[in-house]
């Protein structure tokens, strides 16, 4: 029966106003809220509900993160994923390295979808699912505002440029979501005390002998450009004055 | 040496305004050579416009049935078959490149560099992270490829030129057959693209339903704006998806840019950070909106807009 693969990254909290630390060497987040990446939060409710179709027999979430990224995971087998797969290492890594790091649990779990987030809101970099597909050498649709499996198939709906795209994909494939999919379902007390005893497997990370994919180095981290403080103007006549004097009508 | 291919977005026999865009951050990489491919399955038509935007020095074709439609692992063999002589592939950081490029990347078994927003040099580039709250330098080894997105709203399209040459060669890969296009529902509409408009009016949660969207379309009519919304607006079906301006949706960098009833989240400023001009219509003073806004004003948008509108018309 089919067992469903949820990348499910731990990320500052979206509603964080992140801060550049001011000598430029990265981004403050000591003592700021941490939070399940919000596209992985849909990634993991559409998994719960292929399973309560009875599409889907098994939801494992998997995270590559520090040791403390634990209690991260236990939420995730609150909402109600069945076991969680914590893959530890201390070094942040890039996507191609998260994309070979979720192959090895592919090839561990054999799973017939694996649903991750259309991005991960720390890094923006929108490319570990695509990466994965690659690797793997299996379809993928990305950025998905509707999911239906039938059989081997699942048939996508995609949030493009253009407007809603429908493509059929064979299984197994990666999916990855946008924000329209679904959402998510908030989690219940006694499922927080259930999750206690679901089984959390870790595997180090220099265990699955990763050809580590960071190629690439961030030299600087800097605050973005910032606008110059605008006018209040107090009704439309003055509005539109103020656009003629900008040369904009 | 620097030698730059361009994966051309296209759409039903027309360049995308992106690829230009892409061009304009490939010349500020000094190469050597700059090309352009075209995937198509009749690719005459793009090659022609592509020959013509200003600084490409040869256009590539593969014409292939498969190609009809952009499906990244349809085109990513194909792309990675021609990689061989090129130091940079890049595609624009729109729902194609990025649905594309880091199956280019995988597969040539590259890093990526997403959304490049400055050139610092051929290996050294700008991107934003955390919804543009940061932005970080970014250097790509000389001993690997450069695979990256171009973020449109930070580059202007290239100019015009007299055609350089089209040389079309055959498709040198075996193409997957576990992806079969179905459909594509496009917001059939006469208004300018969001992506490339010079004027956008946007409207929020605060019009309340579809029907009350109607008076910003017809305020955008007056400016000749193409017409965006914020995630609220399109969660609660005002507007359709592909109107969504923001981290999560369209990035956009228009001359004038009139928020009309949207708060202004950081995931909303982060689409509209480059627009020339931010007009920010909301009344509540303390709005978010109002930090970044050239012009602000307080009220009523059901009274106001009306009211700009007749001012304008
Ligand atoms: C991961 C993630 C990604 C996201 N991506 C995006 C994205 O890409 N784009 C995006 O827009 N959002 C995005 N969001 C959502 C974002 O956080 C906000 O929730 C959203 O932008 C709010 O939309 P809004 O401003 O229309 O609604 P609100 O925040 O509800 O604001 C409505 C505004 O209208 C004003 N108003 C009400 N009535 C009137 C009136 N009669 N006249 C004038 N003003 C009035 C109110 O004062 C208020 O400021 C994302 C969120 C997350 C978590
Ligand atoms: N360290 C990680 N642990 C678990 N999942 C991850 C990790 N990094 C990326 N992913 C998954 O890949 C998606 C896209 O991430 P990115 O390519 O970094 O934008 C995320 O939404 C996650 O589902």
């Amino acid at each position: 029966r089919m067992k469903i693969l949820v990348g499910y990254k731990r990320v500052v909290d979206y509603n964080v106003r992140i801060q550049v630390k001011p000598d430029g060497s990265g981004v403050v987040t000591d003592g700021v809220k941490l939070s399940a990446n919000p596209f992985d939060d849909i990634a993991l409710e559409e998994a719960l509900r292929l399973r309560e179709k009875g599409v889907a027999t098994e939801v494992v979430v998997a995270t590559i993160a520090p040791a403390d990224a634990q209690a991260h995971l236990r939420n995730g087998l609150a909402m109600g994923a069945n076991r969680a797969i914590h893959v530890v290492t201390d070094k942040p890594i890039q996507p191609l390295t998260a994309a070979r790091t979720l192959l090895k649990l592919i090839e561990k779990e054999q799973p017939q979808l694996v649903i991750l987030g259309k991005q991960a809101i720390d890094d923006d970099s929108s490319q570990t699912g695509q990466m994965l597909a690659a690797l793997w050498g299996r379809p993928q649709a990305t950025f998905a505002s509707k999911v239906e499996v039938e059989g081997n198939i699942a048939r996508v709906t995609r949030e493009i440029d253009a407007g809603l795209e429908t493509i059929e994909i064979d299984l197994p494939a990666v999916i990855t979501v946008d924000l329209r999919l679904n959402e998510p379902r908030f989690i219940k007390l006694p499922d927080i005390m259930k999750a206690k005893a679901k089984p959390l497997e870790t595997i180090a990370f220099d265990s699955l002998g990763v050809d580590t994919g960071d190629h690439h180095q961030i030299t600087a981290y800097a605050p973005p450009p910032k606008r110059s403080k605008g006018v209040m103007v107090k009704d439309v006549a003055e509005l539109v004055a103020a656009l003629k004097a900008k040369g904009l009508l | 040496m620097t030698k730059i291919l361009i994966i051309a977005e296209h759409a039903n026999g027309k360049l995308n305004s992106s690829t230009a865009k892409c061009v304009t951050a490939a010349r500020q990489m000094a190469p050597s050579a700059l090309e352009v491919l075209v995937l198509a399955d009749d690719p005459a038509a793009v090659a022609v416009q592509a020959a013509a935007v200003e600084g490409v020095t040869r256009v590539v074709t593969i014409a292939h049935a498969a190609n009809a439609h952009p499906i990244a692992h349809l085109l990513a063999p194909q792309i990675v078959a021609v990689a061989g002589d090129y130091t940079h592939l890049l595609g624009p950081s729109t729902t194609f490149g990025k649905d594309l490029m880091p199956v280019v990347a995988a597969l040539l078994g590259e890093a990526m560099v997403s959304d490049i927003m400055k050139v610092v040099d051929a290996n050294t580039f700008q991107r934003p992270i955390y919804a543009g709250n940061a932005i970080i330098t970014v250097k790509v080894p000389a001993t690997r490829k450069v695979i990256g997105t171009v973020r449109n709203a930070s580059f202007a399209a290239a100019g015009s030129q007299a055609a350089v040459a089209i040389a079309a060669i055959a498709a040198n890969a075996t193409l997957p057959s576990h992806t079969r296009f179905l459909e594509l529902k496009a917001g059939a509409s006469d208004r300018p693209d969001l992506q490339s408009a010079r004027r956008v009016v946007s409207g929020g949660r605060a019009l309340g339903s579809a029907d009350a969207f109607k008076i910003i379309y017809e305020l955008a009519d007056t400016l000749g704006a193409g017409v965006g919304a914020s995630r609220a607006a399109v969660d609660a079906g005002y507007v359709p998806s592909d109107m969504q301006v923001g981290q999560t949706g369209k990035i956009i960098a228009p001359e004038l840019y009139v928020a009309i009833g949207i708060s202004g989240a950081i995931q909303h400023l982060t689409g509209i950070k480059d627009a020339g001009t931010i007009v920010a219509i909301n009344k509540d003073g303390e709005a978010p909106i109002f930090e970044i806004a050239d012009i602000g004003l307080v009220g009523d948008l059901f009274k106001i807009v009306p009211e700009l509108k007749q001012a304008l018309g």
